[in-house]
């Protein structure tokens, strides 16, 4: 009798769901017809992945991609659908002329990182890494230190974004 | 995770019964979270009760008094009505949306007792990126609000979406950052470690009385006014003035759809003011906590006694203020509340890293603090006083300027 593969874990079981709904609502943002529930399905997804960062034990992550992604981008993404009422209501085709093309290069770009996580040593033993405050205190002593111009200059971003932002909102007079 | 929590005696009793540790964990995660929703499904009842006793007594009437004692059975009565009303679905409403939009309202404000320290020990999951948990997972009710309001196919439940919208975003700023000064002193982000910086140790006796709120009185201000925006509450209540507006984003809503909403506001009202007695009023510390076999006991009252004390001041305040603008409401958020608190947080980090003992720092905080309610209050002084004399008013004497009392007409004469 040949030997039986082990039972997976909790955790991997837990694991795998999570997967499977982060893909699932995924193919929902591309496929929903209408753009709203697109956009839903978006927030779904990004809630999938905080999801993986849980299970994957690093939670200063998975709520910053909460706090960041659903908070603030799938808001604005809302916002923006909301207020071009054609889209809002019409139903789209998930479709256009340049489907064939986009399909391509999502094959391609499928097939290369394909061949780039297979060709990679991964570790399957490694020392458990702790994601505790020291870590996340390290992680702000990075930013301030050895980042810095990234910090600053992303920092300087968006302060451009936001000063556009008003100067297109503001009225003539 | 430090020292023994609730979970750990459950854990031991499984595994003693020969199961596995991951699933005796699940098992004791999961009567944990049956016990914390039930909890704050049930608490919803009784906050309700206080509510409408509370407003009854401000506005001389007795509120309810007929089921059970004190009224306190009413709400009971109305869920009840509730549950067996008609639920009516408006036409060409967004299946998805429309139905999803009430449970994430109640899941976006139940998931939040799980970070709530209740008594030493007693706390759902002491995360801790927990300050940001409760910051990111805010952001669902609005999402819900958004959701209900585009489902419903109703222009004005849309357009009361785009308002609960525009609010919250605006009030979790000031929120944040007043949170962030907290954050900044206590050096951790978890609720129950900055419950356990607010002891006061005195001779081996912890007198649980080092609450932040002494320390740091404009943050918990800034704190205490933001969460009255957060829970959609007077004077921030433009949100849903059913004598001005129609009622809001949750118009098209009946029976349990629309009581869902209605407990997600009560219970996220009652989750923010144990937020705010966490942060600013020691959480369950108090006189006698580091006590062997009572201590948690007592703190299960203290913290009880200020979160349901900080309930009872919001509804004061919701019983005694007028309904402020939706310009003067932004007003307010942007050109006060912010700049406060990012003062605040630009003097505490300075503060901070200055070569002194702790208790000279603490010394400068507090005085940054006052330093900053007496800017803010002499300037909406000044401000206010410029708007009214652009009023008729401005001809009136100037003591009464500023009041709402009537002008003697003859006696300028």
């Amino acid at each position: 009798m040949p030997e039986l593969p082990p039972l997976p874990t909790i955790s991997q079981l837990v694991f795998t769901g999570f997967a499977l709904f982060t893909c699932a609502s995924a193919l929902g943002v591309v496929l929903a017809r209408n753009l709203f529930h697109g956009a839903l399905a978006l927030v779904a997804t990004l809630f999938g992945v905080a999801g993986l960062y849980v299970m994957l034990e690093a939670e200063f992550l998975a709520v910053s991609q909460v706090l960041v992604y659903v908070g603030a981008i799938a808001t604005l993404i809302t916002f923006a659908i909301m207020l071009t009422r054609s889209m809002m209501y019409g139903k789209t085709s998930p479709l256009n002329r340049q489907w064939g093309k986009t399909g391509l290069f999502a094959v391609m770009i499928f097939l290369a990182l394909y061949g780039f996580v297979g060709s990679i040593p991964w570790a399957d033993s490694a020392p458990a890494v702790l994601a505790d405050e020291s870590m996340i205190a390290a992680l702000g002593v990075e930013f301030v230190t050895n980042y810095v111009v990234a910090f600053e200059v992303m920092g300087l971003l968006l302060l451009v974004a936001l000063v556009g932002a008003v100067m297109l909102a503001r009225d003539n007079n | 995770m430090q020292g023994s929590t609730w979970s750990d005696g459950i854990v031991g009793l499984l595994t003693g019964l020969g199961l596995p540790d991951m699933l005796a964990l699940g098992i004791a995660y999961g009567i944990g979270a049956f016990i914390l929703v039930n909890f704050g499904m049930v608490s919803a009842l009784l906050l309700i009760w206080i509510t409408r006793k509370a407003i009854s007594r401000m506005q001389d009437r007795l509120g309810p008094n007929r089921l059970g004692p004190y009224g306190l059975f009413q709400t009971v009565a109305d869920a009840a009505k509730l549950i067996s009303k008609e639920i009516i679905t408006p036409s060409q409403s967004d299946f998805l949306a429309y139905n999803a939009a009430p449970i994430l309202s109640v899941f976006g404000v139940l998931i939040l007792l799980a970070v709530v320290p209740f008594a030493p020990g007693l706390v759902g999951m002491d995360l801790n990126v927990g300050v940001l948990f409760v910051v990111a997972l805010g952001s669902i009710g609005v999402m819900a609000a958004l959701m209900a309001g585009w489902g419903s196919n109703n222009k004005y439940a849309l357009l009361a979406g785009f308002r609960v919208v525009a609010q919250l975003l605006s009030y979790e700023i000031p929120m944040v950052l007043s949170i962030l000064t907290v954050v900044l002193v206590t050096g951790t982000m978890s609720f129950g470690r900055i419950t356990e910086f607010q002891s006061l140790t005195i001779g081996g006796f912890n007198l649980g009385i080092g609450w932040l709120g002494i320390m740091m009185p404009a943050a918990m201000l800034i704190f205490f006014i933001s969460s009255l925006a957060e829970a959609e509450l007077t004077p921030f209540d433009l949100l849903e003035a059913e004598s001005e507006l129609i009622a809001g984003f949750h118009i098209e809503y009946s029976g349990m759809k629309f009581a869902m909403f209605f407990l997600a506001q009560f219970v996220n009202a009652w989750v923010l003011s144990a937020l705010m007695a966490v942060l600013f009023l020691g959480g369950w510390q108090g006189p006698g906590v580091g006590l062997p076999v009572i201590g948690p006991i007592l703190g299960l009252g203290y913290f009880f006694i200020k979160s349901y004390a900080i309930y009872v001041l919001q509804q004061w305040v919701r019983g005694t203020f007028p309904r402020i603008r939706i310009d003067q409401m932004m007003y307010f958020a942007w050109k006060v509340l912010v700049p406060a608190s990012v003062a605040l947080i630009v003097v505490q980090a300075i503060v901070q890293k200055l070569p002194v003992p702790d208790p000279v720092i603490y010394a400068f905080i507090f005085l940054a603090n006052i330093g900053v309610i007496w800017v803010v209050v002499t300037a909406l002084q000044r401000y206010i006083k410029s708007a009214t004399m652009g009023t008729k008013r401005s001809f009136e004497p100037a003591g009464l300027i500023g009041t709402m009392q009537k002008a003697d007409t003859y006696a300028m004469y």
